[in-house]
């Protein structure tokens, strides 16, 4: 399949897929991210991950609609202003959800996944009453609009070079946040040995209520970031969760580092092999490797040396 | 099971039928999840494989020569004919016998699920993990089916299916009879699924449920249990999924991915997930709700369904039997006590009268 190419054309296919692979790698990490915290991290399987994701999708399309609307001059940089609101709205969301419900069922992990997805239907209900059921797409800022040549065949997307920049940010954010503060400290403790952790007096509800919402909040910032590369739709959440969840498992479940390598290989090896295959044989054969892996392999990459 | 073909129109009978090959599926996952605690998240793939199979040879029947001599080749299904296959491919050769599909129907979701359960318990995946992974087998199945459209139809599945070796399944007689055999088979597997639960192998499952490791010191190989009970839910399921295909006379994508597979689980944890009888039940209640709520309020459902799902999780995690159990059953026997409490004047009297 490489014979009808050149070698300058193979390098810039190369080039080009693989940089969507890393504006896919900057989805998937966002994605991953709040759900290797709530699962990994608090053993919550959230189902309703993507559901948060899309609520922050459609925070930042309200937004757009404002500025574009009251404040035309200010447009250009109502990105930041919907980042922010997104995180809020489903921080508060993740809060309220882990007070309801989570909170009662965290002995029952299975359960969780029950009623997350039950949750998650009611979400996406909710979404086509108030928004429609037809996908929305927001109108980006004229500065990340266009694209950087980089060589006569290669171009680079701008939107692409903003999400992983963001997607950089972020990440640093919860390295330090979840292994150099304080805070994280405790949310370690509590999730090692929750009697020890509430025994030298942490708070160990206010922990988790705090790192569950911090999960949902990053998902609402996947989704903000997620407007810029597709549009959204009430159900778009539901195709995510899949892929969102073997990233997780297949970098180890405990390790934030693995969540990143694992969102890494699996997105190259998706869109090197999508301009060569269709793309749902390319989806197909990415997930049967990981799953093939994953039955050699069920730590996932990177697993945390700890004895049961 | 028998009272409501004499009380109901054929149309709604149908219906029930369909609602009645879920519970196949529920009833595997009543002895997968409920006693072995192993959730798989991916029984639509057996629900699917077994009714592709069934749905390979009736579409084979179908499109027959003299059937389909519009087509550019004639003899092969219609779909195959759209996507400019000329030939059989070789995988749908044997499905012209019908005694290879019966087997093939059983063995096809066995093998698969044999594969993948030796695999993950072997190496002693379970849980959380195992679910995550089956989903994934969900996801991947559903998109290699619409993928392949020459192969397997695309997004619509195998349809027009008429006939089963000449007797034309789409006549009010024929789904009565089907619905009749439906039960019949539903009630095969009950028996099946009760003798399991009754016997040594229900007793280890449940204990591997709760102390799976102790189980393992005790000297038995967790493993190969884990294995059986899920190939004996893969076969319940496709089962279902080929007396589904029967009745309702096509199969597509739609009823082998992600969400319907956790519907599947809904039906089971409503009816009670420790509850044989109660999984067909919960079914049969979760379908018709669903059905009556959408035909009068179709934007109203998913918020019910998903209330319903929150709710008995929340507060019955063993669903109706659970409340059964917990509630009516004691109820009901203190007030059979109750009655017999007042009954003895009465029967002593009954009984002094027949003596003299």
């Amino acid at each position: 399949m490489f014979a009808e190419y050149t070698a300058s054309e193979l390098t810039s296919i190369f080039a080009m897929q693989g940089f969507a692979g890393l504006i896919l790698f900057s989805v998937f990490v966002l994605m991953a991210l709040g759900l290797a915290i709530i699962f990994g991290q608090m053993g919550v399987i959230n189902m309703a991950h993507g559901e948060f994701m899309i609520l922050g999708a459609y925070i930042t399309y309200l937004t757009s609609n404002v500025f574009s609307e009251y404040v035309p001059t200010l447009f250009s940089g109502y990105f930041f202003l919907a980042m922010l609101l997104a995180f809020l709205a489903t921080f508060l969301l993740g809060a309220l959800v882990e007070w309801a419900m989570i909170r009662h069922l965290y002995k029952r992990p299975l359960d969780t996944l029950l009623a997350t997805w039950g949750l998650s239907l009611i979400l996406q209900q909710l979404y086509r009453t108030v928004f429609g059921a037809r996908e929305v797409g927001v109108t980006l800022p004229d500065w990340l609009m266009g694209s950087y040549p980089l060589t006569e065949m290669i171009e680079i997307p701008i939107n692409g070079i903003f999400v992983m920049v963001l997607t950089l940010i972020i990440s640093l954010g919860v390295y330090f946040m979840m292994f150099r503060s304080r805070w994280g400290c405790q949310v370690r403790a509590v999730v090692q040995n929750r009697e020890m952790a509430s025994a030298v007096g942490i708070n160990t509800e206010k922990v988790d209520r705090i790192t569950f919402a911090l999960g949902c909040g990053i998902a609402g910032i996947a989704g903000s970031a997620f407007t810029m590369v597709g549009s959204t739709g009430p159900t778009s959440g539901q195709l995510y969760i899949v892929d969102t969840f073997l990233v997780v498992v297949f970098g180890g479940a405990q390790s934030l580092l693995g969540t990143i390598a694992s969102a890494f290989t699996i997105s190259q090896a998706q869109s090197t092999m999508e301009f060569f295959l269709s793309g749902s044989m390319a989806k197909v054969l990415t997930l049967l490797v990981v799953v093939g892996i994953l039955m050699l392999r069920p730590q996932g990459l990177f697993a945390l040396k700890i004895r049961h | 099971m028998i009272v409501l073909p004499l009380s109901m129109d054929i149309f709604r009978l149908n219906l029930i039928g369909k609602y009645l090959s879920y519970a196949f599926v529920a009833i595997g996952l009543v002895l997968c999840w409920g006693y072995g605690g192993i959730l798989s998240l991916g029984q639509g793939v057996f629900f699917g494989l077994g009714g592709y199979c069934m749905a390979m040879f009736l579409k084979l029947e179908a499109s027959a020569p003299e059937n389909t001599a519009i087509q550019s080749t004639p003899g092969i299904p219609d779909f195959m004919d759209w996507n400019q296959l000329t030939a059989l491919p070789w995988f749908w050769e044997p499905f012209n016998s019908l005694s290879f599909t019966m087997i093939a129907i059983i063995l096809v979701p066995v093998i698969f699920a044999f594969i993948v359960s030796v695999a993950m318990f072997k190496r002693r995946v379970g849980g959380v993990y195992f679910a995550i992974i089956t989903q994934a087998i969900a996801a991947i199945l559903t998109i290699l089916i619409i993928g392949q459209q020459g192969y397997t139809g695309g997004v619509n599945g195998i349809t027009d299916l008429r006939t089963l070796k000449g007797w034309d399944i789409r006549t009010d007689e024929a789904k009565y009879i089907l619905y009749f055999l439906c039960c019949f088979m539903l009630f095969g597997c009950l028996l099946i699924a009760q003798f399991v639960r009754k016997s040594k192998l229900g007793r280890l499952l449940v204990a591997m449920r709760d102390k799976e490791d102790r189980v393992r010191f005790s000297g038995y190989d967790v493993s190969n249990f884990k294995i059986f009970v899920f190939c004996l839910a893969a076969a319940f399921s496709a089962i279902g999924g080929a007396m589904f295909t029967l009745q309702v006379g096509f199969m597509s994508p739609t009823f082998v991915g992600i969400v319907p597979s956790i519907e599947m689980v809904i039906f089971c944890a409503v009816g009670g997930r420790l509850s044989i009888l109660g999984a067909v039940y919960g079914t049969l209640l979760v379908n018709l709700a669903k059905t009556t709520f959408s035909e009068s309020f179709p934007e109203l459902w998913l918020f019910g369904l998903g209330a319903l799902f929150i709710g008995v999780v929340l507060a019955f995690p063993d669903g109706l039997a659970g409340i059964y159990k917990t509630w009516i059953e004691p109820r009901v026997s203190r007030w059979l006590v109750t009655i017999r409490a007042m009954r003895p004047p009465l029967s002593s009297s009954t009984t002094a009268d027949t003596r003299s």
